[in-house]
């Protein structure tokens, strides 16, 4: 990399600033990309990254500072004109039609075409020519990307972006939606685009990845960089982690508390069978238990705790809450019984957006707040309000939409819709999906804190780590079947990986 | 800072209530703050209209008479949208509504029904009328929640069918209504006001109240919301989905006998395209056709709007194509700026823009 630091960098930006209504999203970020690098941007949530790549895909237009491209100050007000110049953008959340096929998808917006009759043929022809440069020839340019799995749809808006004449794309948050063996694979394409000369901004939460990926880092804080063009091997971890923060770090999941040798089984799952998902599972989780699911993604571990929870009508056997056996496939009988989900997709399946953090909060409890069907709503906010302040969640305006909220205070929302509950036993499936370390942190306090208070708990999460950190007992998942059942402490993210490994292999 | 919340204290009780008087009263505040501020622009809308009936047709325009004229139209069609305007909250759709309504009137225009009611009281009438509104609508939310399809189909069928059973029923005759107690009553002014007129106040301060103020219109809002997230919180969405076609049903139901007193006939064709009408009050009112945020009051003054109108029009004996296109003219215009105040006031909820 050494030859690269002489080299101009094809994108500058100095002292960028923008601001909405009364918000100011940022304060001067300045950030510098060499062709042919990754160049890894890092905050935590609402520091400013989103905005920051908003504006340079040419969505905000910045009132202040510069944008230098190949040395020349340039101002593009569309993102149309980003790409004009050569900056393409992969958003988290993809962007493909699910309904065109791969090459309609990367043609989209520049169809081969001749006065509007499409050629098909020269498309597909382009499109394989493209998916063949990303290592990935045997994707069918006709097959309809609805059809896809993400990490592949995902493929399919990187040839898109390189359907252009591309010198820099911009990865939002790109492995949110894989598992580490397709992390891994995008990391080979994105090493095939920087050989070719591309630069690579890479957003991120997780450490670990950009130690693999990044030549080098920026961080910002509140707006404003506090870190610019850091060297990736040369940075330490702590280091990154104090420059987000602004605190150091040291252990981030907290102790364990000894389970009491008389806890009594709070959950019990006894051969519960969804055909075509999953064979026959049984455990048991005792109260102040936490049992982690640990599993690649579609290893069915959600399909399993969905199953739990009645949102999927099992085709055989049994649940039990403290002893009392659910309907299947009713959640609201689970719900009645003591059990609580939090669900991997925050936005679409535990959350109104539109709605007030409150109301929010008291969704599965508001019932309670009412006499023959009239609600009292300020015993339904008081109670809403003491989890937002236990919880510490910000803004603690109990009005605000949850819309408004960063990825960690919904979650917190979730965790304390089920605070006022008061449930025995909570499904958290993923519940740091998309969170920033600072508040992962607080959640996993949260969780612990509610294990030592008696509460069973299931833990789902991609990161093999967390569920190691976390739980008490872990159960390895692979292609709906339960591997092994291990104590968290007898295990670690190798032996978890080598079971998944040997699982499929057999 | 105090910028950014002031949309946000717009939409929802302001946060200063909840802290300063935690057992306090926020429901005055929410009033003026939430939905009122939401349907200023409907009440500007609406004077603007007055306006242009006082310019043009002078003292007559506002005379007592006509303004109980404009109540008496809004009546009918204004029952019918409030109990839309629950099954749009939730974000589904109501197309029989309108067929619904003329089934009945011919129901409970029948010369049996009729008979009953002269050998008991009136009140049969009124039940049979609200019996088959009911039935319709649980046929309606039975059909979507239990059996999955989709809304528009379902009661676009229930639309035909109700209409073809109306006229199977009377023969396509018009039914005439003499059962004088009923006539009576519907026919009655109280208070100087059309007793239609009071019914209509009625059913949408009853309405206003279970929207606003009760589990029931809490679930229903959620479910307009994300359906996925309340049925995941335990919220028992089918159920609710049958009481919310099962209510503008009943809804139908009232209107039918509201109709059959001002024609004092029963008739197949009774109703005809009230579902539009209703669709286009409901949405020009405020409330969000995807759902998640409904509007009692917007409905009220949304019916309101259009029943003036067409009084502007009548004054002035002009041409009722005329009235239409206008018609057509004020939804566009009405949901254009609901759409931009609704961007907007996310816009500044969050900070952050939306997707470009």
């Amino acid at each position: 990399m050494s030859e690269q630091d002489q080299a101009s960098p094809l994108l500058e930006v100095r002292g960028l600033s923008k601001r909405f209504a009364a918000v100011q999203a940022l304060k001067g970020v300045d950030l510098d990309v060499r062709a042919g690098e990754v160049h890894c941007v890092m905050g935590q949530n609402g520091a400013g990254k989103s905005t920051l790549i908003k504006t340079l895909s040419g969505a905000h237009r910045p009132e202040e500072g510069e944008i230098l491209w190949e040395g020349r100050a340039v101002e593009f007000d569309s993102p149309a004109a980003a790409l004009e110049l050569g900056i393409a953008t992969m958003y988290q959340e993809l962007d493909v039609v699910g309904g065109l096929t791969v090459a309609e998808n990367i043609f989209l917006g520049h169809e081969r075409a001749t006065g509007g009759v499409l050629h098909v043929k020269r498309a597909n022809a382009a499109a394989r020519s493209l998916l063949q440069r990303l290592g990935h020839g045997g994707l069918s340019p006709s097959r309809e990307v609805g059809s896809l799995s993400a990490a592949n749809q995902q493929i399919v808006s990187m040839a898109r972006a390189l359907s252009r004449d591309t010198k820099l794309i911009i990865m939002d948050e790109p492995s949110a939606i894989l598992d580490s063996g397709e992390v891994q694979n995008l990391f080979r394409v994105i090493r095939e685009l920087t050989a070719q000369g591309i630069a690579v901004v890479y957003i991120s939460h997780r450490l670990e990845e950009i130690r693999q990926i990044g030549d080098r880092i920026s961080v910002i804080k509140d707006g404003r960089s506090t870190a610019s063009g850091l060297h990736v091997t040369e940075t330490p971890k702590a280091e990154l982690i104090r420059l987000m923060t602004g605190r150091e770090v040291a252990n981030v999941f907290p102790p364990r508390a000894p389970l009491a040798a008389d806890a009594p089984v709070a959950l019990e799952v006894d051969g519960l069978e969804l055909k075509g998902h999953f064979e026959p599972v049984s455990f048991t989780v005792r109260a102040g238990e936490i049992l982690g699911l640990a599993g690649l993604v579609g290893s069915q571990r959600s399909e399993i705790i969905e199953t739990i929870y009645g949102a999927r009508k099992a085709t055989a056997g049994r649940v039990c809450v403290n002893g009392k056996r659910l309907t299947p496939g009713s959640v609201s009988a689970a719900v009645g019984a003591g059990l609580g989900l939090s669900p991997e997709e925050r936005k679409s399946q535990g959350l109104i957006l539109d709605e007030p953090l409150y109301r929010n909060v008291t969704l599965s409890t508001f019932g309670r707040f009412a006499r023959a069907g009239l609600l009292d709503e300020s015993a339904e906010r008081q109670a809403a309000r003491a989890q937002i302040d236990a919880l510490e969640l910000r803004p603690a305006d109990p009005n605000r939409p949850a819309r408004a909220l960063s990825g960690g205070n919904q979650q917190k929302i979730l965790l304390a819709r089920w605070l006022v509950h008061g449930t025995p036993v909570l499904l958290l499936d993923e519940p740091t999906r998309g969170v920033d370390v600072g508040a992962r942190a607080e959640i996993y306090t949260l969780i612990r804190r509610l294990a030592a208070g008696g509460t069973a708990i299931i833990v789902i999460s991609s990161e093999i780590e967390e569920v190691l950190g976390l739980a008490d007992r872990v159960l390895v998942i692979d292609d709906g079947r339960v591997l092994a059942e291990s104590d968290a402490n007898e295990i670690d993210e190798h032996g978890v990986l080598d079971l998944v490994m040997k699982g499929s292999a057999a | 800072m105090s910028e950014q919340k002031t949309p946000v204290a717009e939409r929802h009780p302001s946060p200063a209530s909840s802290h300063s008087a935690p057992g306090g009263r926020t429901s005055g505040r929410n009033l003026l703050h939430g939905s009122g501020a939401r349907s200023l622009g409907l009440v500007i809308a609406l004077a603007a209209l007055v306006a242009i009936g006082l310019i043009t047709s002078g003292e007559r325009f506002l005379a007592v008479e006509n303004i109980l004229t404009i109540l008496r139209h809004a009546s009918i069609i204004g029952v019918i949208s409030i109990g839309i305007t629950f099954v749009i909250t939730a974000g589904g759709i109501d197309l029989s509504v309108g067929s619904v309504m003329g089934l009945t009137t011919v129901v409970a225009s029948l010369a049996s029904v009729q008979l009953a009611a002269t050998q008991s009281t009136w009140l049969v009438m009124v039940l049979v009328a609200l019996l088959v509104g009911g039935i319709a609508g649980l046929v309606n939310g039975v059909i979507i929640a239990y059996g999955n399809v989709v809304a528009f189909i379902a009661t676009l069928a229930m639309l035909v069918a109700a209409r073809g059973l109306a006229e199977l029923i009377s023969g396509r005759r018009t039914l005439i209504v003499n059962n004088t107690d009923f006539l009576d009553f519907m026919r009655a002014d109280f208070l100087g006001v059309p007793v239609l007129v009071w019914i209509f106040a009625l059913v949408a301060a009853a309405g206003w109240f279970l929207l606003n103020r009760t589990t029931f219109g809490r679930r229903t809002v959620a479910i307009g919301g994300n359906i996925e997230a309340s049925r995941l919180a335990g919220v028992k969405v089918k159920r609710h989905l049958v009481y919310l076609y099962v209510l503008a049903g009943l809804a139908a139901g009232i209107a039918g006998l509201m109709m059959m007193g001002r024609t004092t006939a029963g008739t197949s064709t009774h109703g005809l395209l009230y579902e539009l009408d209703a669709i286009a009050a409901v949405v020009v009112g405020g409330t969000l056709l995807i759902g998640g945020r409904g509007t009692i009051m917007g409905t009220v003054l949304g019916v309101l709007i259009f029943s003036t109108l067409t009084n502007v029009f009548t004054q002035n004996n002009m041409d009722t194509s005329v009235q239409a296109l206008a018609k057509g003219l004020i939804i566009v215009v009405a949901v254009l700026l609901q759409q931009r105040f609704a961007a907007r006031n996310e816009r500044r909820a969050t900070a952050k823009p939306l997707k470009v």
